[in-house]
Formats: structure tokens, C-alpha cells, sequence
């Protein structure tokens, strides 16, 4: 709490809110008093994450004491014969997030360099709406028009189109599924696209149009304006929008959980079901208990971790950017 | 900025710090981290509320039960206990959650319910830790048998018969398309498209497939080996489903599917079924005339644990089990094994017409004897 | 990049690849707006042909397979759960969001704060479900306070991030104007600072419960889901929207995903409003950005 005295000074320093009737010191006391209320609230989230922590892991505890390493180098997963390797989990987390990234980043970054700087203004602002519909549209919902629409009219027939040209690649091979590691990540890059898109555009705009003016200046087209000026200077911005997607895409769980195919080996083919950390939790919390629910918590913990990381890096890069 | 608009402000905060104190409240009551093994849903409902007292197995019953376990006879068990609240016992209510038979087990085990429910009966060492934490002898009893059926998604095929090798080959992965030459030596005059077959089972652990699995190491050697059977096995290929609904809901979403589902999730789901070659040679298709076939004139064991996988009888779809409800044969508040044991009485003779609706066939008559003395040695 | 100067006429191949970057960007517009169209259609499409008055109004049958009846118990379940955690973040974010722009400011305290809302808008919210399933549902159960909690931990830093920044919009001069007058500074900040905020803050708040009503994820873990009308804080399981479209999404039975459709067209309905509210409120605030 010392660090409220300063402030406090700061605001009333040039003003001297010496109070013209002193209310029997009452507006003081309840100046403190109020002040500490406010700071108790905002020291609530890192309370809160620190719980977090600790009562998550401290459930998920015997899990990791009993398997140790090979909670995330095995992926056996038998909960009926108390063997809980997540391997197969991580790499399904990891896969997915990665091909929505794949898709999902070039897309992204397209309609944000067009709404900032080719767009003519009176079409900016449906466009805008319109892709930041897609963030409010709820994860449950993308999950069952993922399920009933885009799986037979998009997913299956890219699925075997995919294993059918390349499927000489291994990461291709079939037999092509599209409930797999591809179907979850083309609908994780749906859901990403609104975040990165934002994000990147609010970056975009930050460039100085002083920029922009130097490299017409220099004889240049706008595409050579916007990769020579406008690209290197939003560069880390635009990295940490990414990365903000990518975390966004390791947590997501109820779509993936319904369009990722439920397997729980690895497989190298895209093209093949799989895992993720966050839809196996969703998917087998309900019918789980006893060691098994022990596992799924540590599961979570496992994620957060990766996740946490992810995030930290992606917020350093922004605030960094915004200072 | 008016008075009006100033209130709204301070109450807000004012009943925000109150719920949080609430919940700060509530969380010192007992932050210490309790084990998972006093979770799942079910709040112990042993200690039933009472009006009648006594032990009265006729008129007014009043308690409510927690059971949970197998997807398999969900539907019908919800349809029961939906027609017995309902219709026979209003002051029951029955709560039952479909988790898969691996859980059903296992809560039934840590008495965080009244019965389980499992499609394969607990193994030695199941029933014994079972028997120690309730204290008592666990009974199974045997309520329906059902067909494991085989549902498929396939453009333009509305019958498809396999042999045992075929679908040993199908879910070993070792026929990946469904124009491969032995499938079409099973179909003759059928028209088999050139697509890959997309394999469906269960992700959980489950009763269906351990008599699905069961089966399997029945009639395939390499199965045997490779595979083998139980409520969760690693599987060589295939998708995953949550249940047998999920397992129903991923073949209706996938085109060139085929999985293993029980009878009544497929026909429900207007999911074609294929007919399967039983041990006498015959392609059968799953209904509940050839699924009571598989029942009929078995001997069964004393403790009612067995199996009828893969019968020997001409008209018997292969694939059959029954399925059990577990319980003990003490522990019960007295109402909760009044209600118990009527409930269990009305669902072995009355439930019978429900049962064959939704194509569970009833056990016969022999087994029905059998179980009902076990539903009477129920006591609190 | 390096550009030459030479000419005032860019090349035609340099023009070519100016062309092609602009359709390329085109297409990745038209990319994103597809699935938009799709959603909206199909929701629209398959929902409205679920949808009734029933729907509305009753609760889901005890089986699946049953047709009629609707999702009531999961509407009373989203509006219990979403007030309660609004009642809780809100208060609390705002308190927080005023530490620490009227007096953390950019101490090391109110930075660390900042910092970790950030973060912890980056959660994933089945964890945050963890957690409350680890802490609360084991020694009490499940129930709509558990479901409420976690909701409301989703919502905190929404509200705390968007709170401050509508602080910072008002102008100092108010402030001092107060100050002037003798307010003291509670007195200003929650009777000049605060309600000149509000309509800014507001558009925040509509925009967390949102988020909040269509979470799925950790409802599972808190929640469970019940096919019962419930309006129980605690004790018993209770039900919302997006459980039971999660249900009818994985479930084979036509009566069974035709609820969920409605239920998803139900859900989103209530999402959009909330969102569009935010923008009315937005627009329609001076201060706002």
C-alpha cells in the first residue's frame, strides 16, 4: 500500500484539494479508506492467478508425482489402467494452433493492410463489423456449424482433395478424415482471424503517415509504400497480434473439441483425428473421476503453462511497442 | 450529473462487494483442496427425505436415487425412470447420467451414487474393491440385452453385409477403401463407391466396446493379439466419439463412415446398419428377434456375469450383450431400498414393452426369475 | 526494400505485383466474410425452423431423443449465472480500474496489475474452469455460484482494461473543477470521474457479458448442466445455453440437434445484442474513442 501516498500527492499537487469545510475529517477517512478498497480490487487478479495456480496444482500433484517426465513425453492414455501420458495431447494443441496460424495470419494481415490503407472509407466500417462479428460469435456455435455445415460442404471434400494431391507427404497422408488436426485448425483460424486482424489494424494505423509520404516520395507503388514502410515499422506489433491469436487457438476447446476426431494417438497426417489438451478435458470431464479427474486437472495445468508463456510473450511485445 | 445517475453506480459496487464477500465466505469455509474422488455431479441423496417411514415395499414410496454409468441402455433407462416417476411412483425421483460403464463403476464404487451401470460385468477385482467400500455383497443384475450394431454413412448403399474377416480387416486397418474386392465378395449386386472407409469408435471408456471388442478377439486372431478387448483398447485406426451418441453423431457427420453403436442409437438416428455373418454362417441383421435369439436357452452363472457374445444359434446377430445395473445388497437408507427395489421390480416385468420399442430385447423368462431373487435380497 | 528513384513510372512489372497485392488482400476480405455469411445463414436458417414459442418457454425432455420441449432450463441457467458474475466483476472491475488510473497510475503495483489482466484475458477458459472446479465444486458441489465464479474471473479483466480506458478519456479539467469545489477525492472519483465514464464503461461491460454468456468451456467443469428448471444458487447442478447446444451438437438425434440449432440461433441472438448495445451505447458516449 505505499505505493498509494505519491499518487495521491501527484493528482492533488497542483490543484491543493485542501477542502474548503472539512467534514469533521469524515471525507478523509473515507478517502482512505476508499482508496484501499480500490486497491485491494486490483490486487484481486494477481490474487486470483496465484490461486489459480496453486489450487490446480496442487490438485493435479499426485498425477504429476506419480508419472513424472513421462506425463508429457508418453502419450499412453488409459485412464482405465491409470496410465496418463499426454504427449499425443500436446502435439494436437500444438498442430491445430499451427495451421489455424498458417491460414489464419496471411488472411489476417490481408484485410488489415486493406482496411488501413487501400480501403475506400465508406465500405471500412461494414467490413470492420463484419469480421468483428465473427469474435462475438460464441465457440459452441462455431462448433456445431463446424460439425453440420462445414464438415460435409468445406472440410471432408479439402480433406481428401489435400490427401488425394499431396498425399505423398506424409503430413497428407490419408486415409483423409475431415474430423482431424486440419477440420479443428480451419475453424480455429476463423475464430482468430477477428483478434489478429484488430489488433494488426490498430498497429497498421500507428504507422506516421510521414512514412507512407517518404516512400511515394521515393517513386514507390503502394504495395512497395507498404512492404518498405509501412510492414518493418508495425513489425514486433504484428508479431505479438499473432502470438495474442496463437494463444487464443491453444485454449479454444469446445470447437476443437467437436471437430478434432477424438483420437487419442499421434498421428503425423493433418489429415487424421486427433487430440487437444482443452477438448479432452471438455470431452471427458464428465464421464471421468477419481485419478482420472486428477489427470484432466493437470492437463489444464500443462495448458496454462504453455498458454501463459505464449501470452507474456505476446503482451511484452505490445506493451514494449505501446511504451 | 443527477442524483438518479449517481445510485446506480453505488449499489452496483455495493452489491458486487457483497456476493464477493459471499464467495470469500463460502471459499474459507474450506479452502483446503479436497481429493477428486469426492467430486462427480451426484450429491449423496442416500439420506432420502421421508414421510411414510417404515419399510413398506407397496404404496407410496418416496426417496431419490442417484445411479450412472452406461451410454448403451441410456435411452431406455431414461425412458424408465421418465414412465416409473412419472406414471407409477411420483414421490421417486431417479437421476441418471449416462457417463459410460469405466465410470459407472467407479462412482458406484466410491458410493457417490446408488447404483452403477455397466454393459460388461466388474471384473474379480472391481467387484471386491466394490464390495469393500459399500461393506456388502454387489449383485448384478441384468436388465435388457442389446445389439451392438454396426451404422455406416455411405452414398447411395442402403444394405451392406459383412463376414467377421472383413470387419476384423475394416477396424485392423487393413481394408482402407470400401471398393476393396473382400467387401464386395460379401455384397454381390451391390454397388460400392471407391471412398475411403473413416472408422468411428468410442473415446470413452465403455461397456459397448468391450462387447464390441470382446467379439472381435473372438472371431480374429490378430485382433486378439494386436488389440484385444476391454471398455478402452488402443485402437489401430479410426475416429473417436464421446458415448454412443457421439459415436452415432461423428458417423452421421462423416461420410464413409462405419462404427460400432447399440442398436437403438443407430435406428434412432436413421443410420443404416449392416448385417454381419454369424458363427453358423448366416448374414444376420441386427433386430430385436436376433438379438433375443442370442439369449435364449443360455445356462446362466450364479452370480449372473456372463457372456452371449458370438452365439451359436442360426438366427443370432453376433454381437449381443447384456447389460447390468449394479448394486448392493445392503446400505440403503430404507426408503432409498424400498424405492430401489421397486423400481428394479417394475423395470424386469412392466419395462418390458418400452424395451422392446426402443429394440432392447427383455432377458427371458429363466434370468428374469434369477434377477428378481437378487432385486428382494435388497435391504437397508 | 530497396526503391530506386530513377523514374517517376514504376515499372510494369512492379505495377503487376502492386496488383496483385491488392487482389490478394481482396480475396483475403472476401475469405473472412465468407464464413460470416455462412454462420449467419445457417444459424438463421436451421434456427428459425427449430424455433417456437415452446422452444422458448419449456424445458429440454428428459430424453434427447424426444422431440419438443426446449431450452428454458438453460436460459434461466445463462441469466442467472451471467447477472451474478456481472454483479461480482463488475463493482470490483471498475474499483480496480480506478486504482489504477486515479491512484496506482504507474507504480509498480498498478503496472503488475495491468500487465496480468492482460494476461489473464488470455487464459484459457476451460482452466479457468479448472480452477474453480479445484477450489469450490470439490468442497461444495456443483451449482450456479460455482458456474457464476468462473464466468465472472472471465469477465474481471475484461472489465478492469476497458474501464481504464474510459478513465483516462475524461478530461482533467472535470477533475479539477471538483477539487475545486471541495470534493474530496472519493468524492470525486466516484461522483464526477465515475458517472462521466459511464456510458464508455458500459460499452465494456455489455461487451464481457458477451463473452460471458457464450462460454462453454468452463460451465462444464462448474455448472455440469441439468435438463431441470433450476433456479438454486447452490447444490444442484443447473444448465445454460451453450451446455445444451454443446449436448445437441454431439448428440445423433434429429429432435435433439434441432434444438440445439434453435438454441444456437437463441444464444446467438443474445451475443449479438449485447455486442450491438455495446456499439449503440458507444457511439451515442462523446468520450468514447
Amino acid at each position: 500500500m505505499q505505493s498509494q501516498a505519491k499518487p495521491l500527492g501527484d493528482i492533488a499537487g497542483g490543484i491543493a484539494p485542501v477542502p474548503i469545510e472539512n467534514r469533521k475529517g469524515v471525507g478523509r477517512r473515507a478517502d482512505s479508506l476508499f482508496s484501499v478498497v480500490a486497491a485491494l480490487s486490483g490486487s484481486l487478479v494477481l490474487l486470483i492467478l496465484a490461486f489459480m495456480v496453486l489450487s490446480t496444482t496442487n490438485t493435479a500433484l499426485p498425477i504429476f508425482r506419480a508419472e513424472g517426465i513421462s506425463f508429457v513425453t508418453s502419450s499412453d492414455w488409459h485412464p482405465a489402467n491409470g496410465d496418463y501420458g499426454i504427449l499425443a495431447f500436446i502435439y494436437g494443441t500444438l498442430v491445430t494452433s499451427a495451421i489455424a496460424l498458417v491460414i489464419a495470419v496471411p488472411i489476417s494481415l490481408g484485410i488489415a493492410i486493406y482496411l488501413v490503407e487501400v480501403a475506400p472509407r465508406w465500405i471500412k466500417g461494414p467490413i470492420t463489423y463484419l469480421v468483428d462479428l465473427l469474435a462475438a460469435v460464441p465457440s459452441v456455435v462455431y462448433g456445431l456449424w463446424g460439425v453440420f455445415v462445414l464438415l460435409p460442404l468445406f472440410l471432408q471434400p479439402a480433406a481428401e482433395l489435400l490427401s488425394s494431391v499431396l498425399g505423398f507427404i506424409p503430413i497428407f497422408a490419408g486415409p483423409p478424415s475431415g474430423l482431424s488436426y486440419f477440420g479443428a485448425g480451419v475453424v480455429l483460424a476463423v475464430m482468430i482471424v477477428p483478434i489478429i486482424s484488430a489488433l494488426s489494424r490498430e498497429i497498421i494505423q500507428t504507422v506516421p503517415d510521414d512514412d507512407r509520404y517518404a516512400a511515394y516520395a521515393l517513386g514507390a507503388t503502394r504495395w512497395e509504400m507498404i512492404r518498405g514502410a509501412v510492414l518493418p515499422r508495425g513489425r514486433a506489433g504484428i508479431v505479438g497480434a499473432v502470438m495474442l491469436g496463437l494463444g487464443r487457438a491453444l485454449g479454444e476447446t469446445i470447437a476443437v473439441a467437436l471437430l478434432v476426431g477424438s483420437a487419442t494417438t499421434i498421428n503425423t497426417s493433418v489429415v487424421r483425428p486427433g487430440y487437444s489438451m482443452a477438448a479432452v478435458i471438455a470431452n471427458q470431464f464428465q464421464e471421468a473421476s477419481g485419478d482420472h479427474i486428477k489427470a484432466l486437472v493437470a492437463v489444464g495445468v500443462v495448458l496454462f503453462a504453455i498458454t501463459i508463456i505464449v501470452n507474456i510473450g505476446a503482451r511484452l511485445i505490445v506493451w514494449r511497442m505501446a511504451d | 450529473m443527477t442524483d438518479k445517475k449517481r445510485r446506480p453506480v453505488f449499489s452496483l459496487l455495493l452489491a458486487g462487494l457483497l456476493v464477493l464477500m459471499a464467495l470469500a465466505l463460502a471459499a474459507c469455509g474450506d479452502s483446503e483442496p479436497r481429493t477428486a474422488d469426492q467430486a462427480s455431479g451426484s450429491d449423496t441423496s442416500e439420506a432420502a427425505t421421508s414421510d411414510t417411514g417404515g419399510e413398506s415395499t407397496t404404496g407410496e414410496l418416496s426417496a431419490s436415487l442417484d445411479g450412472a454409468g452406461a451410454t448403451f441402455p441410456e435411452p431406455l433407462y431414461l425412458e424408465w425412470i421418465g414412465e416409473y416417476t412419472n406414471t407409477v411412483q411420483p414421490g421417486v425421483s431417479i437421476n441418471y447420467q449416462g457417463i459410460g460403464s469405466g465410470g459407472g463403476i467407479e462412482q458406484f464404487t466410491q458410493q457417490t451414487v446408488d447404483f452403477g451401470a455397466s454393459d460388461a460385468p466388474m471384473k474379480d477385482e472391481e467387484l471386491q474393491a466394490a464390495q469393500e467400500a459399500w461393506g456388502a455383497e454387489i449383485f448384478h443384475i441384468p436388465t435388457v440385452f442389446g445389439a451392438v450394431s454396426l451404422a455406416y454413412n455411405l452414398e447411395g448403399v442402403d444394405s451392406l453385409q459383412l463376414t467377421p474377416e472383413v470387419l476384423a480387416g475394416i477396424f485392423l486397418g487393413e481394408i482402407t477403401n470400401w471398393n476393396a474386392p473382400a467387401i464386395a465378395a460379401a455384397n454381390e449386386g451391390t454397388e460400392l463407391p471407391d471412398q475411403a472407409i473413416q472408422v468411428v469408435h468410442r473415446s470413452d471408456s465403455s461397456g459397448t466396446t468391450n462387447i464390441f471388442t470382446g467379439y472381435m478377439a473372438q472371431i480374429s486372431d490378430t485382433w486378439d493379439s494386436q488389440v484385444g478387448a476391454g471398455k478402452t483398447v488402443e485402437w489401430p485406426v479410426g475416429v473417436g466419439g464421446q458415448g454412443n451418441d457421439g459415436v452415432a453423431a461423428v458417423i452421421q457427420q462423416q461420410s464413409g463412415s462405419i462404427g460400432y453403436v447399440e442398436l437403438s442409437y443407430a435406428l434412432e438416428s436413421g443410420l443404416p446398419v449392416a448385417s454381419l455373418q454369424n458363427a453358423a454362417g448366416n448374414f444376420i441383421e441386427p433386430t430385436l428377434d436376433s438379438t433375443a435369439a442370442a439369449a435364449e436357452g443360455v445356462e446362466f452363472p450364479a452370480d449372473l456375469r456372463f457372456s452371449v457374445s458370438n452365439s451359436d444359434s442360426p438366427q443370432a446377430y453376433p454381437i449381443v450383450g447384456a447389460t447390468w445395473i449394479l448394486v448392493a445388497s445392503s446400505g440403503y437408507e430404507p426408503d432409498a431400498a424400498a424405492a430401489l427395489r421397486d423400481f428394479l421390480t417394475w423395470s424386469l416385468t412392466e419395462g418390458d414393452a418400452l424395451a422392446r420399442d426402443l429394440n432392447y430385447a427383455p432377458v427371458p423368462q429363466n434370468l428374469e426369475d434369477l434377477a428378481l431373487q437378487k432385486v428382494d435380497a435388497i435391504t437397508g | 526494400m530497396n526503391l530506386e528513384i530513377n523514374s517517376s513510372r514504376p515499372s510494369a512489372r512492379r505495377l503487376w505485383t502492386n496488383r496483385v497485392a491488392t487482389a490478394g488482400m481482396a480475396v483475403a476480405v472476401a475469405l473472412a466474410l465468407i464464413p460470416v455469411g455462412l454462420i449467419l445463414y445457417y444459424i438463421t436458417k436451421n434456427g428459425l425452423a427449430a424455433m417456437s414459442w415452446g422452444f422458448l418457454t419449456e424445458p429440454t425432455p428428459f430424453t434427447f431423443r424426444r422431440p419438443g420441449g426446449g431450452f428454458l432450463n438453460g436460459l434461466i441457467g445463462t441469466a442467472i449465472m451471467v447477472a451474478l458474475a456481472t454483479a461480482a466483476s463488475v463493482p470490483l472491475g471498475i474499483l480496480a480500474a480506478i486504482y489504477l488510473e486515479e491512484y496506482g497510475k504507474r507504480g509498480w503495483l498498478a503496472q503488475l496489475v495491468r500487465f496480468f489482466s492482460d494476461v489473464m484475458t488470455g487464459v484459457p477458459s476451460v482452466f479457468v474452469g479448472l480452477f474453480v472446479y479445484t477450489a469450490f465444486v470439490l468442497p461444495f458441489g456443483f451449482g450456479a455460484i460455482m458456474g457464476a465464479g468462473a464466468l465472472a474471473i472471465i469477465m474481471l479483466p475484461i472489465v478492469i482494461r476497458s474501464a481504464e480506458e474510459m478513465l483516462k478519456l475524461v478530461p482533467l479539467e472535470l477533475k479539477h473543477a471538483s477539487f475545486a469545489l471541495g470534493a474530496s477525492k472519493s468524492q470525486t472519483v466516484l461522483r464526477v470521474v465515475l458517472p462521466s465514464a459511464l456510458p464508455g464503461i458500459t460499452t465494456g461491460v455489455l461487451l464481457a457479458v458477451a463473452r460471458a454468456a457464450g462460454e462453454t468451456a468452463p460451465l462444464i467443469l462448474t455448472a455440469l448442466g441439468s435438463l431441470k428448471v433450476t433456479t438454486a444458487l447452490i447444490g444442484e447442478p443447473i444448465s445454460a445455453l451453450p451446455l445444451l447446444i454443446f449436448d445437441g451438437a454431439r448428440n445423433p438425434f434429429a429432435a435433439g440437434q434441432e434444438r440445439a440449432w434453435a438454441g444456437a440461433l437463441e444464444l446467438l441472438a443474445l451475443v449479438l445484442i449485447f455486442t450491438l448495445l455495446a456499439r449503440i451505447v458507444a457511439a451515442r458516449s462523446k468520450i468514447s474513442r
